[in-house]
């Protein structure tokens, strides 16, 4: 169990996390999700008492980070999946981490073989690909077998079966009765996996609710008319006290009544149709639209403008301005 | 999309689990009573024996360390060796006031480089990949780590550095014994090996300290490069009469000259500037106040 009270971090002038407050139960992945520069590994940091908090505190099972006799063994953290040395083989980077908890060495040969790579343990890291780098991380999280999990985006990089992979390793771990905290900027990923949701954008807490929650209160079901002979279309739906909603371009979207009642109620007026069709709002919608007023990197359409530096104000973009394109290189 | 494996079939937890191989973990009661996971694997509250062996590994499993301390050896026992074998062929006999003992000097000078460059990255690589997010996450004790660090990189290039002196020492005095007519006491001979050794093993701990103050290892090894040559350059263009106090006192405490010291026996001891242990001293005092600051900075900076 992870306690977050009042977590605040502040770069200069800059908030990067505001104020966090939320449980992290075990049993459950729980999905941390935000939009780049959100704040995540800055708080996950923060949880690992690598960074110190501008105010506010983490509670590891009760207890400060610093505090734990047995560090690995209550958590196990993939931050980066580049956080080694180059030139130290697999076997070594996680034989010294084991050392200097005392885990035996058995242990390091366990894990290599959990996470599929026994063949290349003798191996420098250097020349990994990024998907075995990121099992060699993943494998540094297992390596004390701890109560509690931290992944930092672990599908980055990994191919369709090694993100199939992780899905099932973090549920599995979850159902062990580990507490597993995953962060990622991908809610149709979370949505896969994820049983909790803490959703937070420019440092600050968004959603804290369960997956099934979320996805009840927004996925959004609706069914699309288009229509020639749109103003006889209005009445007619008027008339049959269904009230839709019109687009900018002309078309109307409807809730709550299905496509076949208003296929027939078209037929019954006459009305010819040139769409019905019944949508599905997705949840990376959702999300988006959740958190579209906290997006700071947002991409420019044109390609010839200089990328926003630094704040982009809340507001002024349109929700749903692609954010994944605005990646940034981040120095730390 | 794929269907997610249902959890009465953790993939997980059919790797091997150390000291209960049939045992199943405990079993899922449902998310109405989430239980917390327990490990069978022995809990054993971690020490800085733990530190030092992890430490250990880290350092031997580099070939950084292998390159530097590589040619540290070769560049004592290469160059004294050679500086003797040009003394013992040539026509005069070494003068009595320069024993056999001062040809290791210019090989220790040099290898310092090598010393101060594995001393910055010990813990400056750690910096630059990200590691020591994943060591600091391992063992939170911040001190404890850096301690850990200290002791296994001093022990280990003054122990390298021992040897080659050493080594260095016994086969110039056996190859010039004819040649020169002085003796050499053991006062001179322990200040060759174990002084210079100590004082070269300091030196490179002032390095591992400013590699964890500026947490980048180009940077602090040209930091150190110029610490060990500025002084002597410097004063090399100090002409004028008014800097010459200046001028004197930067070639005595540059590190070149405090290496000499060490090397001088009586017949050519120094009217003023640090004499005999006093250079060794020197070092220590400095590696203790660049060492508190590196302590200082790593527990209360972010990692
Ligand atoms: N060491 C630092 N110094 C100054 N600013 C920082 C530092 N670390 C993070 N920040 C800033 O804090 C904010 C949050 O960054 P953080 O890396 O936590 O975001 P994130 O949610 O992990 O983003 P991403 O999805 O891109 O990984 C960003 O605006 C970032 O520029
Ligand atoms: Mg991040």
């Amino acid at each position: 169990m992870i306690e977050l009270q009042g977590l605040t971090k502040r770069y200069g002038d800059k908030l990067a996390v505001d104020g966090l407050t939320c449980t992290v139960r075990p049993g459950i992945v729980t999905g941390f999700l935000g939009p780049n520069g959100a704040g995540k590994s800055t708080t996950m940091r923060m949880m690992l008492d690598l960074d110190n908090p501008t105010a506010g505190t983490v509670l590891i099972d009760g207890k400060h980070y610093r505090q734990l006799r047995d560090p690995l063994r209550a958590v196990g953290a993939l931050l980066d999946a580049k956080a080694m040395h180059g030139g130290r083989s697999a076997y070594n980077h996680l034989l010294c981490l084991a050392q200097s908890n005392g885990i035996p060495g058995s242990r390091v040969r366990e894990v290599l073989d959990t996470v599929g790579l026994t063949s290349v343990a003798k191996k420098r890291s250097k020349g990994f690909s990024l998907g075995m780098g990121q099992r060699l991380g993943i494998a540094g999280a297992l390596l004390g077998d701890p109560r509690i999990l931290m992944f930092d985006e672990p599908v980055n990089g990994l191919d369709p079966e090694g993100i199939h992979w992780i899905r099932n390793l973090m549920k599995n771990l979850a159902a062990q009765g580990r507490t597993v905290f995953v962060s990622s900027h991908l809610m149709s990923e979370m949505a896969l996996t994820a049983d909790h949701l803490v959703v937070i954008g420019q440092g600050r807490l968004l959603a804290d609710t369960s997956m099934a929650e979320f996805i009840a209160q927004n996925s959004r079901s609706y069914v699309r008319l288009r229509s020639p002979d749109h103003e006889r279309l209005l009445d007619a739906l008027a008339a049959a006290g269904v009230a839709p909603v019109t687009t900018a371009d002309g078309t109307l979207e409807v809730d709550g009544t299905d496509a076949a009642r208003l296929g027939e109620l078209a037929a019954r007026h006459g009305i010819v149709l040139h769409e019905l069709s019944p949508q599905q709002a997705s949840l990376e919608e959702a999300f988006m639209g959740l958190t579209a007023e906290s997006v700071e990197y947002h991409a420019h359409s044109s390609p010839g403008e200089a990328p926003a530096a630094g704040q982009g104000g809340p507001g002024d973009p349109p929700p749903g301005a692609g954010w994944g394109a605005g990646r940034r290189e981040k120095g730390s | 999309m794929t269907a997610p494996q249902p959890p009465q079939q953790p993939a997980y937890a059919q790797a091997p689990q150390p000291g209960q191989p049939g045992t199943p973990p405990q079993q899922w009661t449902g998310a109405a009573a989430p239980f917390v996971y327990v490990s069978p694997i022995p809990v054993r509250r971690a020490n800085l024996a733990d530190a030092l062996k992890s430490e250990w590994t880290k350092i031997r499993s580099v070939r950084s360390t292998l390159w530097t301390l590589g040619v540290t050896i070769v560049l004592i026992l290469g160059i004294g060796l050679l500086a003797a074998g040009v003394v013992s062929s040539a026509e005069n006999d070494l003068g009595a006031e320069s024993s056999p003992l001062t040809l290791g000097f210019f090989g220790v000078l040099l290898s310092i480089i090598c010393v101060i460059t594995l001393g910055v990255l010990t813990i400056s690589s750690e910096f630059g990949t990200g590691l020591i997010r994943t060591t600091l996450t391992a063992c939170p004790d911040r001190a404890r780590v850096l301690t850990a660090k200290v002791v296994v990189f001093f022990l280990l290039s003054f122990v390298i550095t021992l040897i080659s002196t050493t080594l260095v020492a016994m086969s110039d005095s056996a190859l010039l014994a004819d040649r020169w007519s002085g003796e050499i006491t053991g006062a001179e001979y322990f200040k060759a090996t174990v002084g210079v050794s100590l004082f070269v093993a300091f030196l490179g701990l002032i390095a591992l300290a400013v590699g964890a103050l500026l947490r980048h290892s180009a940077g602090a090894i040209t930091t150190m490069l110029g610490v060990v040559l500025l002084p002597l350059v410097a004063a090399m263009f100090m002409f004028t009469d008014s800097l010459e106090g200046v001028r004197k006192a930067l070639f005595e405490y540059s590190v070149p000259n405090l290496l000499a010291t060490f090397y001088e026996t009586g017949a050519t001891q120094a009217s003023s500037g640090p004499t005999g242990w006093e250079p060794l001293w020197i070092v220590v005092a400095a590696a203790g106040v660049t060492l508190g600051g590196a302590y200082a900075s790593l527990l209360n900076r972010d990692a």
